[in-house]
């Protein structure tokens, strides 16, 4: 049978009004539906355009790489073109912000909203993680929207944590570490007991409580503590000694919690964005982390005063255990 | 159009419509196999590769055990975006020793590609054991039930020699301190020395 037998046998089928195919399948025949004309133009043109496309864009593997297309655009520069779009942009701003003082960019409202808008973002992604989205913070992570600091509250102070972190490793990190009294067996379980219970009085609201030289854990308390949290518990930002006496616990107030501090002792550690956040981003984060409610003014640097000689050799205790340190390179990038 | 109103020989022929299909498939089957024999002439090459370390190895097992990927890609696009929030768009080389490569194609939590050294080991500690303590919003499950599980540093061995067959580079001297550094880096320093650890796998 050829193609002409075929035509011989198109008819009109009687209830549809439509034209058969012309071929027969024991008795079966088939409707002749055609693809829109409209939908095959759209194909051809789809392939003709496609070929356009080989020859201005990458596609196709050849030996030695391949074709590099005419245009020399790939997704890396189409990449390049809309980050520049947006540094123009920003470098409107970026101009003015780059060597404005702290003072200045406080002072003015555009350069002071520029640098909230770029600091919330960062801190999003880079703080919200152990800070929480709020920055209300979490066991072991502080809360920055209070007014209690650890190493300072000021613009400069909070621009420096963030450049050299907290015992990161830095070599201008914060870095200060409390003896494990109960772990390295400095004190006995019982005196750490006794310490527990004079620190919990200290943050105590009761107004009925008796003065704080006739506890038992005073002498203890002197002895050990004070030179790092001052001799009324009020710390001291020079150690990052935390303040004892406001209620606000970085590793929890209940009586198990400060237990647990003083018998392991605490290292939190924050890392130093210097190397990976560049410095209007910092000063911008900055200004962010500052306004969030417990900024502080600038105050003058107060002078260093000696650590008194009998607790030289707690405050030089080696920084180990707080971080296990894994071989250089872990991250397999 | 004569050629294409043939048809019908094909159709009634099955002799040669085996003939035509088998062509068909072929060109298909070239089509998409002959650029993969020449893939490493369009892939840059990356400093900085090394193959896993047996611990990472256990980690990239479990990572996979457990479905990690399903809610993350270890993938940053080249979009403007993406490369804000998560870091340099990811390259090919950098996933040639994973097997299989754990790109993702879902992101329900974010990308991880990058997120090696940003948080604290006791980060993520804390994070695995229960999310919510660290991220509230965090709709991630908790995987607190792996503190109870060990791992088989004894036969970490057999995980290199596998994964040397697929062509990553493990030499034979890795293989044989494969439990060895496993170990070493789980203890880490000072308590042990890791200098033939990081020997073994130096950056290249």
């Amino acid at each position: 049978m050829t193609e002409q037998d075929n035509k011989h046998k198109i008819e009109v089928d009687k209830l549809s009004g439509v034209e058969t195919t012309g071929h027969e399948w024991d008795g079966l025949k088939e409707l002749n539906h055609p693809l829109p004309r409209w939908w095959l133009w759209i194909l051809y043109v789809s392939i003709i355009w496609s070929i356009g496309y080989w020859i201005v864009y990458p596609s196709w593997p050849i030996p030695g790489g391949a074709t590099k297309g005419t245009s020399g655009e790939t997704q890396f520069t189409a990449l390049k073109r809309s980050q520049n779009e947006i540094f123009l942009r920003q470098q409107v701003y970026l101009n003015k912000f780059e060597g404005a003082s702290f003072e200045a960019i406080m002072n003015d409202p555009e350069l002071y909203a520029f640098a909230m808008a770029g600091g919330r973002a960062m801190f999003k992604d880079n703080c919200a993680t152990c800070h929480g989205t709020g920055a209300s913070g979490g066991k072991g992570y502080p809360n920055l929207n209070d007014d209690d600091w650890l190493w300072g509250g000021s613009l400069e102070e909070i621009h420096a944590t963030l450049l050299h972190g907290i015992r990161s490793g830095d070599e201008d990190a914060h870095v200060s570490q409390m003896p494990a009294f109960g772990k390295e067996k400095l004190l006995t379980s019982i005196e750490v007991n006794t310490l527990t219970d004079y620190v919990l009085a200290m943050s105590s609201r009761d107004q009925e409580k008796p003065a704080m030289d006739t506890l038992a854990g005073h002498k203890l308390f002197q002895t050990n503590c004070a030179s790092c949290h001052a001799s009324n518990g009020q710390g001291d930002r020079e150690f990052g000694a935390p303040n004892l006496t406001d209620g606000i616990w970085l590793y929890g107030g209940e009586r198990g919690d400060v237990y647990e501090t003083i018998y392991n002792s605490r290292a939190g550690v924050m890392p130093a964005w210097k190397d990976r956040l560049d410095e209007n981003t910092l000063r911008q984060l900055a200004v962010y982390v500052h306004q969030l409610g417990g900024g502080e003014e600038t105050r003058e640097k107060p002078i260093l005063i000696a650590v008194p000689q009998e607790n030289d050799e707690k405050d030089t205790t080696p920084v180990d255990g707080e971080e296990e340190r894994k071989p250089q390179g872990t991250d397999n990038e | 159009m004569n050629f294409v109103k043939k048809h019908g020989v094909l159709e009634r022929n099955s002799v040669l419509l085996l003939i035509g299909i088998i062509i068909v498939i072929l060109i298909g089957g070239i089509v998409e196999i002959i650029p993969l024999f020449r893939k490493e002439t369009v892939i840059e090459p990356v400093d900085g590769m090394r193959p896993y370390t047996p611990l990472e190895l256990t980690g990239y097992n479990i990572y996979i055990r457990e479905g990690c990927y399903n809610c993350h890609s270890q993938q940053i696009r080249a979009l403007r975006d993406e490369v804000v929030r998560y870091g340099h768009y990811s390259l090919a080389a950098e996933s040639m020793y994973d097997h299989p490569f754990q790109w993702g194609s879902k992101r329900t939590g974010p990308d991880l590609a990058r997120v090696g050294g940003k948080y604290s080991d006791e980060w993520h500690k804390g994070h695995m054991i229960n999310p919510r303590d660290l991220v509230p919003e965090s709709i991630m499950p908790t995987y607190s039930f792996l503190m109870n599980n060990e791992i088989d540093a004894h036969n970490m061995y057999r995980h290199l020699k596998a994964l040397r067959v697929v062509g990553v580079p493990y030499s034979d001297e890795t293989v044989e301190w494969a439990g060895k550094d496993a170990l070493v880096q789980a203890t880490g320093e000072p308590r042990v020395d890791t200098t033939g650890l990081l020997e073994r796998y130096e950056k290249k």
